[in-house]
């Protein structure tokens, strides 16, 4: 029930506003943090943890209000990514002070007084904490049905999840409006935190965990609808208590499979609206002209020339820059040229490296082989994914994408057998003759950048020009004879392999692949990387990608809190720089 | 190739937009689709287009059954359309709309290395000369002014020389003067090519003059078909048109 109050919340700012709050689940976490620190010090005795409790719900609340009047007021109008950009600039930012303030260890909260026991039913034992949660969840679903359904201010939210531009033209004050539903929505998340405390120990990674859940949840409901969040936690808490039950080495897996197959069969979700003509998420984002030729050549040159003269470390560093160019260059496709913004593009890049290390460690594979067959089992799987992933618009296509890089996680992180869980896979190198720093750099070189230069030129040619339209009007280039779903499939597995091919590049360069290379913040970082190059060019992509390795690796020798400078260099980006670098620079002209 | 309609019905939700419509348009003909708002105009153009599938009935061009295509099937029969509400690809340029029309005339979308090469931009910038827009080939389509928007879009039509030409309001939003230039335009290229015309239009001083055949439309059937000057003269078409603007 804890789940149904964050996704209620996630819900209703995502159906009111069209913001997907990432932050959502730092804010569930800061609320946990805040009740554990307010009942720590509060002279309440007994009642200490429920006040801390409304109290942490409230400041959530508070910080809330803040951001939205701060932050995403500004980028309403922007294109979806950018919005998606600031709220995961602030799960960083959130993370790292979470961090500072309390420290990496477990902190384990006060039990709920009053509370701390146990009833019997049908004779098992079960927490009184937890049946009165699973009493609350209903209550709040109710309080805010009568929020929706009985008070004026319910009939505007209503009105604005169905047509924000109408409430607008009625004379409605919009502004008002998001800020109060981010504000309830925070509160909610608010609550939830804090009412976990007593239940799970607070950890560092409340955020991430709690917020795939939610979004699986917010999902599967349809996104926007408060009843379909409830129906949608009861659907997937069984579905996880049954995973437990029958396949407990694949609980996780079960979760996104049901998931990935809900979305399939209602793409809108259990009780969601069909979006009717959404933009694409990433269009708005003009083409900028070329980069003057002779930039290209120079950079080959010095790519080629240079690193005998670098110290190793510099050369096994630049490998790494080719090998996430690759990785943001795949994903550029899909997103700038395609529109198509994938939150799960780490899929590709992991499957990559499991294939190339499966490949070499179990299937006893020479090196070379395996190299190339992985980006093979990468195109290979995104066929199957973007076969129902292409015919999703904007969020959804997003939300598709995330759940099977999800479901890739999932696998990879149970199936210990085959790929030893989270310890990961080690001894994954470079046959011998390819071993040395400058072999494998040009290996790197080799494979990346002429991966690079391949997708450049895929750009270019009709293919890339006709996905460019595809983009811009879905409906229009279908009317000029184009079929766009095998034009988006074949970009989606285009992407997927180069992804894979990067994947592969990675994984012998740091000799191991961990279930991590398909998570979300790999994701999210090639995300990044695009926009800090530039979306509106593929340039952007390497230029994004080795300003992002080079500030990792600086930050990273000052500071512990790398994470809250990546942030608030976010925070900057998208407000300060919405075109990236490259998108600063002069260009060839048309 | 004649264009056979027969019993078409399309509705939505217990909406009867389209409810059993005949017509049959042969080769060459020009031939006007009018009826007040929310005759079924619109309805008409997207199920010819693919855009909708029709509930029942069927559409056949030259004897092949066109209807329940996807878009890109039938146009690739040769039925191309322009949107009442102008389409185009905003982020590119002109000439890149027109050439991307061009190359998946050519079966050449999928080309994933070569370049679109100068026979095809030749034959983009020729189609662009017809519509008059060849000056502003290099800008992009996301700036242009709405009549010259009208004309990329026909343009759009026009890249694959096409059997017909299904024209949803071609010049909805421009000044009187231009419609009536922009109309002509239309029915001179249409000639010249030989291409059969199915064109809705809001200004009737417009419609008796350039169409050979004239399609009354109202509450989703057909109420007159005729030359213009017998729908002129058709009472019932008075009827419905009293009290609307004539």
């Amino acid at each position: 029930m804890v789940l149904f109050l964050i996704a209620s919340g996630l819900s209703l700012i995502f159906g009111v506003t069209r913001i997907v709050n990432f932050a959502h689940g730092s804010f569930y976490m800061l609320a946990a943090y805040l009740t554990y620190a307010f009942a720590a010090r509060l002279p309440l005795g007994g009642a200490a943890f429920y006040a801390a409790a409304l109290l942490a719900a409230l400041a959530t609340g508070l910080l809330g209000l803040v951001v939205e009047v701060l932050l995403l007021r500004r980028v309403y109008r922007a294109p979806e990514l950018y919005q998606l950009l600031l709220t995961f600039a602030l799960v960083l930012v959130i993370a790292d002070l979470v961090r500072f303030v309390w420290g990496t260890e477990n902190l384990t909260g006060p039990p709920a007084p009053g509370l701390a026991g146990a009833v019997p039913i049908a004779g098992q034992l079960f927490p009184t904490y937890d049946l009165v949660l699973i009493g609350l969840g209903p209550a709040v679903a109710l309080a805010l049905w009568a929020l929706f359904y009985r008070t004026r201010y319910g009939i505007l939210i209503r009105a604005a999840t169905l047509d924000r531009e109408m409430v607008a033209v009625l004379g409605v004050d919009e502004a008002r409006l998001y800020t109060s539903v981010f504000v309830l929505g925070s509160c909610l998340a608010g609550l939830a935190g804090a009412l976990q405390v007593p239940r799970q120990a607070l950890t560092n990674v409340m955020d991430t965990t709690v917020l795939t859940e939610a979004f699986v949840v917010v999902v599967v409901g349809g996104m926007g609808s408060v009843g379909g969040a409830l129906l949608a936690a009861i659907v997937i808490g069984v579905s996880d208590a049954f995973g437990v039950l029958v396949l407990p080495g694949a609980s996780l897996v079960l979760t996104f499979v049901v998931m990935a197959a809900i979305l399939i069969v209602r793409p809108w979700g259990l009780r969601g609206r069909p979006a009717g003509q959404e933009r694409a998420a990433a269009a708005g984002v003009a083409a900028r002209p070329a980069l003057p030729r002779a930039w290209g050549w120079a950079l080959l040159a010095a790519l080629v020339l240079l690193p005998p003269l670098l110290p190793t470390y510099w050369v096994w560093l630049l490998a790494e820059v080719l090998a996430l160019s690759l990785f943001a260059a795949s994903l550029y496709l899909l997103m700038g040229a395609g529109g198509m913004v994938s939150f799960g593009h780490a899929g590709a890049f992991g499957l990559g490296a499991y294939g190339a290390a499966l490949l070499m460690l179990r299937a006893g594979w020479p090196m070379p082989l395996a190299f190339a067959g992985a980006p093979l089992v990468a195109a290979a799987a995104s066929a199957v994914i973007g076969f129902f992933a292409v015919r999703l618009t904007s969020i959804y296509f997003a939300m598709l994408t995330l759940a099977f890089a999800q479901i890739g996680y999932a696998l990879v992180h149970q199936w210990y057998d085959l790929t030893g869980g989270d310890n990961g896979l080690l001894g994954v190198w470079p046959a011998r003759w390819l071993a040395s720093p400058l072999r494998f750099y040009g290996l790197a070189l080799a494979a990346c950048g002429g991966g690079v230069a391949l997708l450049s030129r895929v750009e270019r040619a009709p293919f890339g020009l006709t996905l460019r339209a595809v983009r811009d009007h879905p409906r229009r280039a279908e009317a000029v004879g184009v079929n766009i779903h095998r034009h988006q499939l074949l970009a989606f597995v285009i992407a997927g392999f180069f992804g894979g091919l990067a994947g592969a590049t990675f994984v012998y360069l740091k000799g191991s692949a961990f279930p991590e290379y398909l998570a979300l913040p790999v994701s999210v970082e090639a995300l990044v990387m695009v926009l800090l190059g530039g979306v509106g060019t593929l340039a952007g992509a390497p230029v994004g990608a080795a300003v992002y390795t080079l500030l990792d690796t600086v930050v990273t020798r000052y500071t512990a809190y790398w994470q809250a400078v990546l942030g608030a260099l976010l925070i900057l980006l998208v407000l300060a720089f919405p075109r990236g670098i490259v998108g600063a620079l002069p260009g060839r002209g048309r | 190739m004649t264009l056979s309609v027969r019993d078409l019905r399309k509705a939505f939700g217990g909406v009867r937009a389209v409810d059993g419509v005949s017509f049959d348009l042969p080769r060459g003909e020009i031939r006007a689709l009018i009826g007040p708002n929310g005759a079924g105009k619109t309805t008409v153009f997207n199920v010819l287009g693919g855009q909708l599938r029709p509930d029942a009935g069927e559409v056949r061009l030259g004897g092949e059954r066109i209807s329940g295509l996807p878009p890109h099937a039938i146009w690739r029969r040769g039925v191309s359309r322009t949107f009442q509400v102008s389409a185009v690809f905003a982020t590119l340029s002109v000439l890149e709309n027109v050439l991307i029309a061009r190359l998946s005339a050519a079966g050449r979308s999928l080309g994933l290395l070569g370049r679109a090469g100068p026979g095809e931009a030749e034959r983009a910038r020729a189609v662009l000369a017809r519509v008059g827009l060849a000056e502003q080939a290099a800008r992009p389509a996301g700036v242009l002014a709405y009549g010259d928007l009208k004309k990329l879009e026909l343009a759009l039509a026009l890249a694959n020389d096409p059997a017909v030409l299904l024209l949803d309001e071609p010049t909805a939003g421009m000044a009187p003067a231009e419609r009536g230039e922009l109309m002509r335009l239309i029915v001179q290229i249409a000639r010249a090519g030989g291409q059969t015309v199915l064109f809705t239009e809001h200004d009737m001083d417009v419609v008796w003059s350039v169409a050979d055949r004239i399609l009354v439309l109202h509450q989703g059937r057909v109420i007159a078909e005729g030359a213009p000057g017998e729908v002129r003269a058709n009472l019932a078409v008075q009827q419905v048109y009293l009290g609307e603007d004539p």
